[in-house]
């Protein structure tokens, strides 16, 4: 095992965690308040989210120049690795939630809805006028009238500007391992750049549905996870990117070597997942 | 900082370097396992007996029929608080804290892999909690629709919904670092003679929880969320008049909850298996198999959830298959059970008070797991289901089990941790009021639940009555007995019996486990050089 040659660095005093929590316990507080529609949430929300960018600033600093300075032996890589890997496939269950009420929706609940099976009798007598075929917003025309989200507009660049950011972040990290840290730099900048520009045609698209085609969030079961798929994994894309900038922002400092870039290959899969997310949703939710 | 390079155990001469900090500031900033482990121990057994007081409330009103004390909405917080306290302020928690504490010197490692986020989950813990207790003083009460929070009802909770969801939310991500820190470490620290083969079972169970909770809570949060933006975004995931279905929710919280109680039973396995070797004096029988049969159990976990919406009208296809389903994991389980008793068999058996905890469990957690399969019959479950009577299954299955055996370890480790001993004859005068009293108060609940009385109402028809109150008596004294528990804890800490406890405290238990090697009580830092040999049991 990794602990038996070199000594595996044991951090002592940590004052991060605590604020982190603070900042999380703040900001959630705010969010609360202000759903129940006291004056003080959002402020609290904005505190919370200030207590939370000091804390990542200040860890992140903290790691790297621990990093930086040897600190950590290969044991600690792999611990960092692992929990890395572990984290993304709690990720990953995360999404499967909302992929699996995709699924459920349209293959069971809404057909039930139509009258499939024993269900007839029910929808005959509750709601005869409803045509149960996807997308739809339940018996009830929940939000009214919308158009559904085509497939290859925007949504079909977007996959082109992901997997392009995939690639740059490969090409990228041949970078780093054959020490060349001008395509390591430049393949970072482009992977920022897509992963923004892919935000950009993302806010488009939303506003679109907004302003033009009725589709909102409100839009009963489409919407809903319409929104909430797509709105997640923006979310998701906005945090790898920010994530990305901070590796790059090392990598212009001259950080990392071909050895030791635990930070970098953490961003990278964090990417490569967010990729692949972004693929099911463009079948699942735009393609079929 | 500085970096750790001292001999583990009787070796001082570093000790001024990276001791524990001085004052209160000492466990705020802590990354030290054993620090971390103690918070953990103690905030569960606070949050133990602040479930417990509603526990009390909810037995003192249904002591006799007709409303005594509470108001009926109070009432159903109080059902509803007392499980999420108790789930994820108490038995969750306690066994974190037992992993904190014992996992590292059981594998050999010098700490947790992930020292500072070991930290942030504990303190994620207590704001999670914080969050959720907060909700007791809101205007519209705690949430009062049941622990497993179902939709239409839980959102018609007043101003603490958002508040309990995200307390949910903080409670998940302290679980799924926790959790992630613990797998982290068991894969990684390990010393180097110890295969995979070789570890614990403590550590085997602790393994297979850390992956199920990886899982399963980003699912829970995931349900939440809905629940969050169908209340207060206009989305319709679990409304029907816009496409959804309520019963979408029950499934996922399911594909969540099952599984959870199996994170909250497979530590307790860990810790009968630890415990029953030891005072048996014989090496754990079938080691292999207790550990395919762990990764069983997780895996059926995930594959059994809808047994516990039998009732909610599925297709008769989706109703045989998770009968059948459900019924498999009596095999993985049997096996355990099986196996503890076959360690037990022709042992040279004592009955120290963490040994009766461990043979109560096993009889009483049979008992829990029968009833189990008795509600696994789809058809059965249709009389069962709601009633009193998976009120006896699952407190059959938590309380002489996960508590008896959080109990046990309690007994079992508090002279390594302490370096005094606990007093045995108070120890043995809980254990057998603790045993006698669980018995008075939930298995009449058997009785009720047979004879139709629902779950979660604050009164009942007057043919329960009898029963009722047998029941809450139990529970009285089941209630008082546990205060013997902390004034044990707090003696043992201030001193014990005075009698020196010795490295192994018990017979030979250095062939059970490495703990008990080290000095007691342990030092702060321990085989910061990973040990060389592995205990003679471990095969
Ligand atoms: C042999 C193993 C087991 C089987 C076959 C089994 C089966 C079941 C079934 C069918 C139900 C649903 C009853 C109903 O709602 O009508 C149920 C409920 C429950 N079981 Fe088990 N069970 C087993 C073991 C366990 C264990 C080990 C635990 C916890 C440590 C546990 C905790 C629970 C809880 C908490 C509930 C109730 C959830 C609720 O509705 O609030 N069970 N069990
Ligand atoms: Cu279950």
């Amino acid at each position: 095992m990794s602990t038996s040659n070199t000594t595996y660095y044991i951090p002592h005093r940590a004052t991060w965690p605590v604020l982190a929590t603070a900042g999380l316990l703040t900001t959630l507080v705010g969010f609360a308040n202000y759903l129940n529609g006291s004056s003080i949430g959002s402020t609290l929300m904005i505190a919370g989210l200030a207590i939370l960018v000091v804390m990542l600033a200040g860890w992140f600093t903290l790691q790297a120049t621990e990093s930086e300075s040897g600190m950590y032996n290969h044991g600690v890589g792999v611990s960092y690795r692992m929990g890395m890997m572990w984290f993304i496939f709690s990720e990953i269950m995360f999404f499967a939630v909302f992929f699996g009420t995709l699924w459920y929706t349209r293959n069971l609940s809404v057909p039930w809805l139509g009258g499939e099976g024993a269900k007839l009798a029910t929808k005959e007598i509750l709601w005869p006028a409803f045509n149960a075929v996807w997308p739809t917003n339940g018996p009830a025309n929940v939000g009214g009238h919308f158009e559904p989200m085509g497939a290859f507009g925007l949504p079909l660049l977007n996959t082109l500007l992901l997997l392009t950011s995939g690639v740059t972040c490969t090409w990228a990290h041949h970078g780093l391992i054959a020490k060349n840290r001008k395509q390591l730099i430049q393949g970072l900048i482009a992977t920022v750049a897509l992963g923004f520009a892919f935000v950009l045609c993302q806010a488009f698209e939303y506003h679109e549905a907004y302003t033009e085609m009725g589709l909102t969030l409100g839009s009963g079961i489409y919407g809903s996870t319409f929104f909430m798929l797509t709105g997640f994994h923006g979310f998701h894309v906005c945090v790898g990117a920010i994530i990305l900038s901070v590796v790059l922002f090392r990598s212009a400092k001259g950080h990392f070597t071909p050895e030791n870039h635990f930070a970098f290959e953490a961003a990278a899969w964090y990417w490569h997942f967010v990729d692949v997310v972004w693929l099911g949703l463009f079948i699942f939710v735009y393609l079929m | 900082m500085s970096v750790v390079t001292a001999e583990h155990g009787h070796d001082h001469h570093d000790d001024h370097a990276h001791g524990p900090e001085k004052g209160w500031l000492r466990w705020i900033v802590t990354t030290n396992h054993k620090d971390i482990g103690t918070l953990y121990l103690f905030f569960a057994l606070a949050m133990f007996f602040v479930g417990g007081t509603m526990a009390m409330i909810i037995r003192a009103e249904l002591f006799e029929p007709g409303m005594q004390f509470v108001d009926p909405k109070f009432f159903n917080s109080m059902t509803t608080m007392h499980a999420l306290v108790m789930i994820f302020g108490a038995v969750m928690p306690a066994f974190v804290g037992l992993a904190n504490w014992m996992v590292p010197m059981m594998i050999g490692a010098p700490d947790m892999a992930l020292p500072r986020m070991n930290n942030m989950s504990f303190w994620l813990l207590v704001a999670g909690i914080l969050l959720l207790a907060s909700t007791l003083f809101m205007e519209g009460g705690a949430p009062a629709g049941g622990w497993t929070l179902y939709p239409p009802l839980v959102l018609q909770t007043g101003k603490a919904l958002p508040f309990a969801i995200f307390s949910v939310h903080l409670l998940g991500i302290s679980s799924i670092l926790g959790a992630i820190n613990i797998v982290a470490t068991i894969l990684n620290m390990r010393a180097p003679a110890m295969s995979l083969m070789k570890m614990p079972m403590f550590v085997w169970t602790w393994l297979i929880t850390g992956f199920l909770l990886i899982a399963i809570m980003p699912v829970f949060a995931g349900a939440v969320t809905m629940l969050l933006t169908d209340k207060f975004f206009h989305t319709s995931f679990f409304d029907a008049a816009g496409g959804g279905d309520p019963v979408l929710y029950q499934h996922i919280f399911w594909f969540f909850g099952h599984p959870e109680v199996y994170v909250m039973i497979l530590p307790t396995f860990g810790v009968a298996s630890t415990i029953i070797p030891v005072f048996a004096r014989k090496p754990l029988f079938g080691y292999s198999s207790m550990v395919y049969a762990t990764a069983a159990i997780a895996f059926l976990a995930f594959v059994v959830w809808a047994h516990h919406m039998f009732t909610v009208g599925m297709p008769i296809s989706g109703e045989l298959y998770f009968m059948y389903a459900t019924m498999l994991i009596a095999v993985p389980t049997g096996v355990k059970i099986f196996n503890w008793t076959a360690t037990m068999w022709k042992g040279a058996m004592t009955f120290e008070t963490p040994m009766l905890f461990s043979i109560a469990f096993v009889v009483l957690f049979t008992l829990g797991g029968f009833t189990g399969l008795m509600m696994s019959i789809a058809p059965a479950d249709f009389q069962y289901h709601d009633t009193y009577f998976i009120v006896a299954h699952f407190h059959y299955t938590l309380v002489p089990a996960s508590i008896f055996m959080l109990m046990g370890a309690g007994y079992y480790w508090l002279p390594k941790w302490t370096g005094h001993m606990y007093n045995e004859k108070v120890g043995q005068l809980h254990f057998w009021l603790s045993a006698i009293s669980v018995n008075i108060l939930f298995f009449p609940q058997h009785f009720l639940g047979l004879a139709g009385m629902p779950r979660r109402i604050p009164d009942y028809a007057i043919q329960f009555s009898d029963w009722n109150m047998i029941s809450s008596i139990g529970g009285f004294i089941f209630g008082a007995s546990q205060l013997l528990f902390l004034w044990v804890v707090i003696d043992t800490i201030k001193g014990g019996t005075g009698e020196k406890v010795t490295d192994e405290v018990w017979e030979d238990a250095h062939k059970h486990g490495l703990e008990w090697t080290l000095p007691s009580p342990v030092p702060y830092h321990t085989f910061s050089t990973p040990p060389t040999m592995i205990p003679s049991d471990h095969r």
